[in-house]
């Protein structure tokens, strides 16, 4: 495939290990932590843990949006689709979710609620105005890079005066994450194993640019570099974080430079900004309250705001304490560490966030290396 | 003057074209007949009656409910023949007679479900098997989807043919017989709410002759599959849990289309788990794999054949790639459809 062959050619990748060996400095560990599941999907899908010196050590963040969100959420969602006025419009993986019960939209759907699987926001505005006498709710989630459609469908159905349109707005904001992250008692505690250095999201920062990453680096000292979601993006960027590390810096270094600038996408953010606030905290699967992590719709757009039009008794279930996935997203442990892992917890079957989606440590780990992770547990 | 009210044949299927009568009559001689037509199906008996054949005898069941029903390079009709007629040959079987059953839905034009009928009966003759019997139930609206099908394939395996995931050994070579995946990209490509531009059409066709030439060049061949729903990726699972072997694939020796590679880049699939409906995956001792290669890539359904992997004494049932990036990873079979209905 032309432009992206050239990301995922095995000879320069055979290059790029040569300058890592080359330089990984022996006996020190470098911890790094991509934040976001479109790069563990990659370092699986391609075996890029296979490339790495013994010291780099890739740590699985919590940036796949099915994963962190929180199970009282998607009650609210399927407690939407449940009203029979309503289509609830979602996209694909977040159907299969189980939420409280085992219970999932494909289950409600299966009972009778009008559930429908869209690839965008723009999907469901089509749906509303095709359906007139139908609620149509879209079940938006996702980061940065989901929320400027979601905006974009909004603004419409708001110019279009489209009474039968609203938004069940779930977005999160990835620097409110890294921030708990590195506040979390792992972090913060001296002699804990820590994170040396965040690989940074490709198309969340197309948005918001790589400027809100540097105070990451000056104030936690802690290097970051934005990366690709190809092979061959990720492992030029841990050398770079690897030089970054040894020369003692730490700075925002942007790999991705195809498609990211210091400012990110100033016309998304202010279409975001202009329908959308900061929640004061909300739930993320994993890692708990975090403050200022998510957007609601702003009151002036109250009507087209599906938590205040069908108003969902607001849930919090409980999670399994056996659960590792805390730990795991914040680089405390490692999927074979948790009991459940491989046991009860499968995909078919996910106990917690990081089995929920293709793109969760667990799930990847079980899909691409399942073998020697039940052997390590073992 | 208007012209006075003339019988009109009905256009679309009605809940009478199922109910046994003359509209039923009609529609069996007028459309089904007219196509399909051979000595079985003039007699109109309840049964086929069919001469024995000497060897021993493959038998198939099968059903189609793929939605849309008309897709880039097929429709469920040519669809149902090339799916029963594979399912025969992976046995080593030369298929000879099928039967098919049609579920019709109320309101399904007959202009649709004569192009279906004359596609299944085109795809019957050229594949040299005959339609030997078949049965029409008509269904309310909204409780079918326009046509499903139902079929069943008798073939007569050679003899000294002797196929089957027991012989597969440590060792045997994994040969696909061509690109992966285009059969569930074209399809998706002509879904509600997904569809895109692509030129990738369905791979659908019938497997036995290739087969044929592959036995008659390398009588040693362990073992076939046809990769349908779930991709080669499903199809290889299963074999390395029934057999308790590993296999190892090379990214780079798979032979995928740019244009499946494009569409799954912008589905998030992976060609793996894309269906075939034209496409087997072979298993052979080392020694005779430049034969069968050869005998395949004489054939045009087989030209792309390519070895593709091998069996490994391990771990058991683990089917992994090598990447081409370098490392490796395990090939997993998928937890639910990708997309349903695409066969």
């Amino acid at each position: 495939m032309k432009y992206v062959d050239e990301f995922r050619d095995g000879r320069l990748a055979r290059v790029v290990r040569a300058q890592l060996e080359a330089e990984v400095e022996p006996r020190r560990s470098y911890r790094l932590m991509e934040f976001c599941g479109g790069h563990t999907h990659a370092i699986f899908r391609y075996g890029i843990q296979d490339l790495l010196p013994a010291g780099v050590q890739m740590v699985h963040g919590p940036g796949c949006p099915v994963c962190v969100l929180p199970v009282g959420r998607l009650d609210m969602a399927i407690e939407i689709a449940q009203r029979p006025e309503v289509i609830l419009c979602s996209y694909g993986d977040m159907l299969r979710v189980p939420g409280s019960g085992r219970r999932s939209l494909l289950k409600a759907k299966s009972e009778g609620a009008d559930v429908r699987m869209v690839y965008s926001a723009a999907d469901a505005l089509a749906l509303a105005r095709a359906e007139p006498d139908r609620e149509v709710v879209f079940f938006a989630i996702g980061f940065e890079t989901t929320t400027p459609p979601t905006a974009v469908a909004l603004r419409r159905a708001i110019d279009e005066e489209l009474s039968n349109f609203s938004v069940f707005c779930n977005h999160v904001l990835t620097p409110a994450a890294i921030t708990s992250i590195l506040e979390s008692p792992e972090a913060r505690e001296i002699g804990t194993v820590g994170i040396d250095g965040f690989l940074g999201p490709a198309h969340v920062s197309v948005v918001i640019g790589s400027q809100p990453y540097e105070s990451f680096a000056e104030e936690y000292r802690k290097p970051v570099v934005i990366a690709g979601f190809e092979p061959l993006d990720v492992l030029q960027s841990i050398l770079m974080l690897v030089r970054q590390l040894n020369d003692g810096r730490a700075c925002v270094e942007n790999q991705y430079t195809r498609a990211v600038s210091r400012h990110g996408n100033l016309r998304a953010q202010r279409l975001v900004s202009e329908l959308f606030e900061r929640r004061e905290d909300f739930e993320w699967r994993g890692l708990g309250r975090v403050p200022y992590s998510a957007l609601r719709i702003k009151d002036r757009f109250a009507a087209f705001d599906a938590e205040s039009r069908f108003a969902p008794a607001e849930r919090r279930a409980r999670e399994n304490r056996e659960c590792k996935c805390p730990q795991i997203l914040r680089g405390a442990a490692k999927p074979h560490d948790c009991k459940l892992f491989g046991t009860v917890c499968v995909p078919e079957n996910p106990i917690g966030s990081c089995m929920v989606s293709a793109e969760g440590a667990c799930a990847a780990y079980w899909t691409y290396r399942r073998h020697e992770t039940l052997s390590l547990k073992a | 003057m208007s012209t006075p009210p003339r019988a009109t044949p009905a256009e679309r299927i009605e809940l009478a074209h199922g109910a046994g009568g003359r509209r039923m009559t009609e529609l069996i001689d007028g459309l089904f007949k007219r196509h399909l037509s051979n000595a079985w199906l003039e007699r109109g008996e309840d049964s086929a009656v069919l001469a024995r054949p000497e060897g021993r005898i493959a038998a198939t069941t099968d059903g189609y409910v793929i939605d849309p029903l008309v897709f880039p390079g097929g429709d469920i009709g040519s669809l149902a023949v090339h799916g029963t007629i594979n399912d025969l040959a992976m046995a080593g079987a030369r298929p000879f007679a099928l039967t098919a059953g049609f579920i019709l839905e109320e309101g399904l034009a007959l202009a649709e479900l004569d192009r279906i009928v004359a596609s299944m009966a085109a795809a019957a003759v050229a594949a040299g098997v005959a339609v030997v019997g078949g049965d029409t139930k008509v269904v309310e609206r909204g409780k079918g989807d326009g046509v499903f099908i139902t079929t069943t394939g008798l073939g007569e395996i050679p003899p000294g043919v002797e196929l089957g995931v027991e012989r597969i050994a440590v060792g045997d070579v994994v040969v696909v017989s061509g690109t992966l995946g285009d059969h569930g990209v074209a399809v998706m490509s002509r879904r509600a709410g997904i569809a895109f531009e692509t030129e990738i059409v369905s791979d659908s066709a019938p497997l036995h002759e290739l087969v044929a030439r592959m036995l008659q060049r390398v009588p040693g061949l362990h073992a076939m599959r046809d990769p349908t729903r779930g991709g080669l990726a499903a199809t290889l699972n299963e074999i390395a849990v029934a057999r308790g072997v590993g296999i190892t694939l090379r990214a780079d020796r798979l032979p995928v289309r740019d244009g499946v590679n494009a569409a799954c880049e912008l589905l998030g699939l992976d060609p793996l788990h894309v269906a075939n409906e034209g496409k087997l995956v072979a298993f052979c001792p080392p020694d005779a794999a430049e034969a069968l290669l050869a005998a395949m890539r004489a054939h045009p359904l087989g030209r792309d054949a390519a070895v593709a992997g091998t069996v490994t004494a391990g771990p058991p049932g683990l089917v992994e790639l090598e990447t081409g990036f370098g490392g490796r990873r395990v090939v997993d079979w998928l937890a639910g459809d990708q997309l349903p209905r695409i066969c």
